[in-house]
């Protein structure tokens, strides 16, 4: 074996980290340093494949690939010894090997990795591995082709802001670059606010230089000298990162004056946000890029015309600028032939919620949903049947399994009333309330409003004291369209995004859930067993074998009874936490909603 | 509380730092509480009086973004995900589970000093939802009776987690 030469790469990026990844790759720096063995360690990025966190991936003099998933510190020796010195992969841990697994393959197949290209290759850290992989090259073509020619690439590319929005890129750059003024600046919009999205954060820890790259072309195409990173402070790895990868390119000669020898400038800053999910809109950005309160204006003029600090700027997301180099590497041809008419390329989602195969995806254009759901993300983890998938955050909808067939893009996902969005995927089984959801998305956007449009700031407010009667069991069917009115009013009285979408989630689950809603009017039954004031907790006599454990973690005294004799709840004292249904150990713990008509028909059950 | 002279001489240094950066109220807030740990009503008059920005627009950054925090924090920093892959999971057991063992509510600091708790949006590690960052930490797949036992042990007096 001592001819071949491995390559085994550990993915440190947050989620493989938060699994124990910094562990194992420790472990492999130190057994590596006293075995002889041809090996390099090398630190990589997101592989995608957040379910079997921490991964490794071993590879053979470039080809062969095995990965391991779920590995800790302990595998390491056999890793070593079986796969490196043996020659034997280690089977058990073995997520993907060529040919093992037909599910694993359709995994890879069904992808196409564009702007995820080196997440998970390349050495995040080191921009030696970066211009290896291909970096630095579509500066180079557009430097050569000249601004204008750079902007017509991207138009016939049909790259569409990645942020969610889907407005064209190249008609910012275009705009931007008309628009009179010396000074210039590109923003690169890295306050990736959605909960249950990710994409940006993984792509900055991943291939840092893909963006600084993407926003060198766009200040170059537009004009502007200067440039920002508005990144989220809540993900320090990924600043970490990028500040490593602004001074390599530094010095480099990528960034700075008369960048490689061609007489264009440009210098790169990264600015923290301090939390509010409003400077994901981009006037709001603007505002706290200026020192002030993060809250949108009016828009004309729009940024392009008055911008940062009243100059012309250019924002544009992560992902859209980590696919700009590609595009004027490859051309824009190879990157326009994936997608649908009007949706050209692929997009990176964050698949989470309830299915098996969670992580990072990139797909083209105009997939199915069902395909996302059951082909790579492998179906739902519970094993129970799929019922929703949520597109878009908090100002996304909630897409029903009957649409699974709705292809991804924008136009067909607006049509069916939600949105593209930046690319979160929630996959909810039958155990999620849709009610619950919509309370959950309508909560947080309450929480996010600045204040500033009444109907923004009082109609999220009365919107959910409606959520709330009707999640308590005290709704009434006059709230249904109440509800209904006060959404589209919110929509349409709104001045930014964040208001303009806030009611989505609910008008989405009124549409397709309404039966759900109405059993929570009409019978004060939660079919998904989640609203509180709906269920109640019921220890079943037959299974429980009286150990007590259920008594000693409830934290208000609800449970009582005798050691080795079935113990009972106090449904009036019970807060419905849940501590004693997770601590069984014999699964004797029921939880229960029960339609109204159903109790009066049984008499008082209990 | 009254400023000591050392938090004095910190945010003079801070402002200093950041005196020809434009638009560097945040920054300068930023670096404050990093440094400090927090930013006193106290802190804010003294970058108003280096700074000449209003004292009022400054108290309105701080209570407009949600990382600033205008008192100290508890001996544990426990952050607790609410994000969409976390709700579905069963943050909220985990919220009123660390609630009930800390003594601690979301948002607010418990009267031992121990803990501090909140609750954040997104730490983007859903697949491992339910998620908590304890002093910085992450700590994956979390569940009520798992985070009773994290508390158990931080209260015991090893501040850093496990």
């Amino acid at each position: 074996m001592a001819d071949r030469r491995f390559t085994i790469k550990v993915g440190l990026a947050s989620c493989g980290i938060a699994a124990g990844a910094q562990q194992v790759y420790d472990e492999f720096a130190n057994q590596l340093s006293k075995a002889e063995l041809n090996a390099d360690l090398i630190l990589t990025g997101c592989l995608g494949m957040c379910y079997c966190e921490p991964l490794v991936e071993v590879s053979t003099d470039g080809h062969e690939r095995y990965l391991y998933g779920n590995v800790g510190p302990g595998d390491v020796d056999r890793i070593i010894s079986q796969h490196l010195a043996g020659g034997e992969p280690v089977r058990d841990l073995l997520v993907y090997a060529p040919g093992l697994d037909p599910e694993m393959d359709l995994y890879f197949a069904k992808q196409v990795r564009i702007a995820l290209k080196n997440c998970g290759v390349i050495n995040p850290e080191d921009i030696a591995s970066y211009l290896k992989a291909g970096g630095y090259q579509g500066l180079r073509k557009a430097l050569e082709i000249g601004p204008e020619a750079v902007i017509e690439e991207i138009k016939a590319s049909g790259l569409r802001g990645r942020g969610g929005a889907g407005f064209p890129t190249w008609l910012k750059w275009s705009l931007t670059r008309q628009a009179s003024g010396d000074v210039k600046y590109v923003i690169c919009n890295a306050d990736e606010g959605d909960p249950g999205a990710f994409m940006d954060r993984s792509i900055l820890e991943s291939d840092p230089h893909s963006v600084i790259e993407g926003m060198l072309i766009a200040a170059y195409a537009i004009g502007a000298g200067k440039g920002y990173i508005y990144c989220r402070a809540e993900y320090p790895l990924a600043i970490k990162r990028l500040r490593l990868a602004i001074g390599q390119a530094e010095a480099c000669g990528f960034l700075g004056g008369n960048i490689q020898g061609s007489g264009f400038d440009f210098s790169l800053e990264i600015r923290e946000g301090a939390g509010a999910f409003v400077c994901g809109e981009e006037t709001a950005l603007i505002m706290s890029m200026e020192g002030k309160r993060g809250m949108p204006r009016f828009r004309p003029p729009y940024p392009s015309e008055k911008g940062l600090f009243g100059a012309p700027t250019s924002i544009n997301n992560v992902e859209t600028y980590a696919n700009v180099p590609r595009i004027l590497q490859g051309g824009a041809e190879a990157y326009s032939k994936y997608g649908t008419e009007k949706s050209k390329g692929t997009k990176v989602f964050a698949l989470a919620g309830k299915v098996k195969r969670g992580g990072l995806v990139e797909i083209p254009m105009g997939m199915t949903i069902d395909e996302i759901v059951f082909d790579i993300g492998g179906g739902i983890s519970t094993g129970k049947a799929f019922k929703a998938i949520q597109t878009g955050g908090p100002s996304g909808g909630c897409i029903p399994a009957s649409l699974g067939g709705t292809p991804v893009d924008y136009e067909s996902l607006g049509r069916i009333g939600a949105i593209m969005g930046s690319g979160g995927l929630l996959v909810m089984d039958e155990d999620t309330c849709m009610v619950d959801v919509a309370k959950y998305f309508l909560t947080f956007a309450r929480g996010e409003s600045c204040g500033k449009c009444t109907f923004c700031r009082v109609g999220s407010e009365k919107m959910l004291e409606i959520l709330e009667r009707i999640t308590s069991g005290k709704g009434t069917s006059e709230d249904l369209s109440l509800i209904k009115n006060l959404g589209e009013a919110v929509k349409s009285g709104s001045m930014c995004g964040l208001g303009q979408t806030m009611p989505n989630p609910v008008l989405t689950t009124l549409q397709y859930f309404a039966e759900e809603y109405q059993a929570h009017i009409d019978e004060a039954y939660c079919p998904a067993r989640q609203c509180k004031a709906l269920i109640s907790y019921h220890i079943d006599p037959d299974r429980c074998r009286g150990c007590g454990l259920c008594a000693k973690v409830c934290a208000v005294g609800a449970i009582s009874g005798e050691l080795r004799k079935p113990y009972t709840i106090d449904s009036e004292v019970c807060v419905r936490c849940g501590l004693c249904a997770a601590a069984c150990r014999f699964d004797a713990i029921d939880v229960v909603s029960r339609p109204k008509s159903a109790e009066a028909n049984l008499g008082v059950a209990q | 509380m009254r400023i000591t002279s050392e938090q004095s001489y910190a945010i003079e240094q801070i402002v200093n730092k950041y005196r020809n950066l434009s638009g560097a109220a945040i920054p300068i807030l930023q670096e404050i509480q990093n440094q400090l740990g927090y930013v006193s009503p106290q802190f804010i008059e003294k970058v108003a009086e280096l700074t000449e920005i209003p004292a009022s627009e400054l108290y309105g950054i701080v209570t407009f973004y949600t990382q600033f925090r205008l008192e100290p924090i508890g001996e544990n920093h426990i952050q607790i995900c609410h994000g969409t892959a976390c709700h579905l999971a069963g943050a909220n057991a985990v919220i009123e589970a660390f609630e009930s063992s800390t003594g601690a509510k979301c948002g607010s600091t418990s009267k031992d000093g121990k803990f501090t708790l909140d609750k954040v949006a997104c730490m983007g590690c859903c697949s491992l939802a339910p998620v908590v960052g304890v002093n910085g930490k992450i700590h994956g797949r979390m569940t009520a009776e798992k985070a009773q036992k994290l508390a158990r042990e931080l209260k015991g007096g090893d501040s850093r987690g496990r």
